[in-house]
């Protein structure tokens, strides 16, 4: 396996040194891995504190400026940030009107944040939660760890960033986080596996004519494996498991996301067929984002991700953002 | 069994997760996302550091000052998972030690300290409370300087130790919200810790008590193939969950097989 890193072990970190080269307006602490803005708190303002395992880039840290977080707790590959990272990161951003943490929802951030969050209030740091599980692959059930966190997770961050910049108060903050989520659902679907640095190999084997059906974010292999299809079947399959969740209609926002190793080429293509299956339901993709933003490594694939929008949402999403990731209108 | 049978215990099972560290992340691919093995022995390893930087006076500090590293320094749902239950270990045995000493100077306490029941003692919330203390050792003496387990007479008896199992069972139970048959790690936890306490029960010897604790584990361990995940990632995969054995499971086994190789015999 080729990889252009350093050492399986100190990826994370020298992924956080070239982002603090490359990006002035955060700063970054190498040595408890928290990625900030360069100027905290904002007094008044609720702080934004998401965090996840490594290898989703640019989520979270590259959605860490003005409109959107002011802060991201990176874990390692793949594996929750630990409690104490969450905990400092709350301190520094609370400019006395609240912490808001977006957490994604598995087994292992849930923990951590809970951890974290009951610590920070028993320190005075009044904390809101929301969890993010858009993800329509898994079944929300007794029997699984219940939906997952994927591509609503950025919308969420974006969003509730904009919100958050108008000085608004943690619950109402909440308030749209929760919204944004309970409106937007995902599916993915990957063309190869992808490679965890410190494994060394792919995480699943996937032959030439297969795709995996219903991934998530982490390598783990997905709800079905089925004969590889055209670009148009397969946005089909991902539109269809939406909608069979959330019917469509109305204005809706959209994201094409590539999972890292993915042609943008490729990923207009899908774009195309996406926006063809929404007018077909008599939706309207009025916002749309096509590009690698929560990505699984080098995998191949893609996920779709439809939020029903409405008039707040719409005007949220366009409000001014700037961030390594998402900039625009400032 | 003393703190140095505990650092012991520990140090053995960090060896051990180094040394299977490719198969529980082999087992881990299959079912989850790769990095099992990975993250316990990163954690592990950092446990070695501060139990040779702080040398904590007791078992019941050894056993707390393991699980707030893995807390601090793994992440994911096994930092969490297996840290609460060191911990809760830890609060179990200090609390009885207490128990046991203040039962010797006659206080009034019940002086047969076996029938202290292990489940009945104040043990922290789901494994948060101060957690962030620079290090266990420091939380033994309560207020006052009460005799804790930093009292080198107390010795931890096999009872002792399967009441600290089943609280830090019970523990794991309530944060990950998993039950026996949800193919976690509480499948082999489970059944090795009523194995432990039905041979305190019964007077075995430790090695004895060790070789069932063991044999139950691995036999819980193994029954997880067949089973359909209920509880974190390998949920996602519904029915193809089956056929693999529980990564959480496999390295529950190597705590018991640590704790066979330290008793000798």
């Amino acid at each position: 396996m080729k990889k252009l890193i350093n050492s399986a072990e100190s990826v994370v970190t020298d992924t956080l040194a070239g982002m603090a080269e490359a990006h002035p307006d955060l700063r970054i602490d190498l040595a408890q891995k928290i990625v900030y803005r360069r100027s905290l708190p904002t007094p008044g303002k609720v702080g934004l504190v998401s965090g996840g395992g490594s290898g989703h880039e640019p989520l979270h840290a590259g959605f860490v400026g003005h409109g959107m977080l002011d802060a991201a707790c990176p874990g390692e590959v793949f594996t929750s940030p630990v409690p104490d990272q969450i905990i400092e990161a709350s301190h520094r951003v609370d400019g006395g009107a609240g912490v808001l943490h977006i957490v994604k929802n598995y087994t292992g951030d849930v923990m951590n944040f809970q951890m974290a969050a009951e610590l920070c209030a028993e320190e005075g740091v009044e904390v809101g939660t929301v969890l993010v599980n858009d993800d329509v692959a898994v079944k929300d059930s007794l029997y699984t760890a219940g939906r997952r966190g994927t591509g609503a997770t950025l919308f969420v961050e974006k969003i509730t960033g904009a919100l958050a910049e108008t000085g608004a108060a943690l619950g109402e903050v909440a308030r749209i986080a929760g919204q944004v989520n309970a409106r937007s659902r995902s599916f993915g679907i990957a063309l190869s596996s992808c490679t965890v640095p410190a494994a060394g190999k792919p995480t699943f084997e996937l032959g030439d004519g297969e795709v995996e059906v219903g991934i998530g974010i982490h390598g783990e292999p997905g709800r079905a494996r089925v004969p590889a299809a055209s670009a148009r079947e397969l946005a089909r399959v991902a539109m269809d498991a939406v909608n069979d969740d959330l019917p469509l209609s109305g204005d809706v926002l959209v994201m094409v996301n590539g999972m890292g190793g993915t042609p943008l080429m490729e990923l207009y293509v899908v774009f195309a067929e996406v926006a063809a299956y929404l007018r077909e339901k008599g939706a309207t993709a009025t916002r749309s984002l096509v590009g690698n933003y929560v990505t699984s490594l080098d995998m191949q694939g893609f996920s779709v991700t439809v939020c029903l929008l409405n008039d707040e949402l719409t005007r949220l999403w366009d409000a001014p953002v700037q961030t390594p990731a998402l900039r625009w209108g400032r | 069994m003393n703190a140095q049978f505990f650092t012991a215990w520990v140090e053995e099972t960090a060896r051990t997760i180094t040394a299977d560290r490719d198969r529980l992340t082999a087992l881990d691919a299959a079912i989850g996302d790769a990095d099992h093995g990975t993250n316990l022995d990163r954690g592990f390893t950092a446990v070695r550091e501060a139990l040779s930087a702080s040398s904590p006076a007791g078992p019941g500090a050894v056993l707390i000052l393991t699980g707030t590293t893995l807390i601090r320094k793994v992440g994911g749902a096994s930092g969490p998972l297996y840290g609460t239950a060191y911990r809760h270990m830890g609060t179990t045995l200090t609390a009885r030690a207490a128990q046991a000493v203040a039962g010797r100077a006659g206080t009034g306490l019940d002086s047969t300290s076996g029938a202290v029941p292990g489940t009945g003692i104040e043990a922290p919330g789901p494994g948060t409370a101060g957690f962030t203390g620079t290090a266990g050792a420091r939380d033994e003496a309560g207020p006052g300087g009460a005799p804790g387990d930093g009292d080198h007479m107390v010795m931890v008896t096999l009872a002792d130790l399967a009441a600290a199992f089943e609280a830090g069972l019970a523990a794991v139970c309530e944060l990950g919200g998993a039950a026996e048959g949800d193919k976690t790690m509480v499948d082999a936890l489970a059944p090795a810790t009523r194995a432990l306490a039905e041979a305190a029960r019964a007077g075995l010897k430790p090695e004895d008590a060790f070789d069932a604790a063991l044999a139950a584990a691995r036999a819980g361990a193994r029954a997880t193939i067949p089973l359909q995940a209920r509880k974190g990632r390998a949920s996602y995969l519904g029915e193809r969950s089956a056929g693999h054995e529980d990564p959480g499971a496999a390295s529950t086994v190597l705590l018991f097989t640590a704790l066979r190789t330290v008793a000798g015999g």
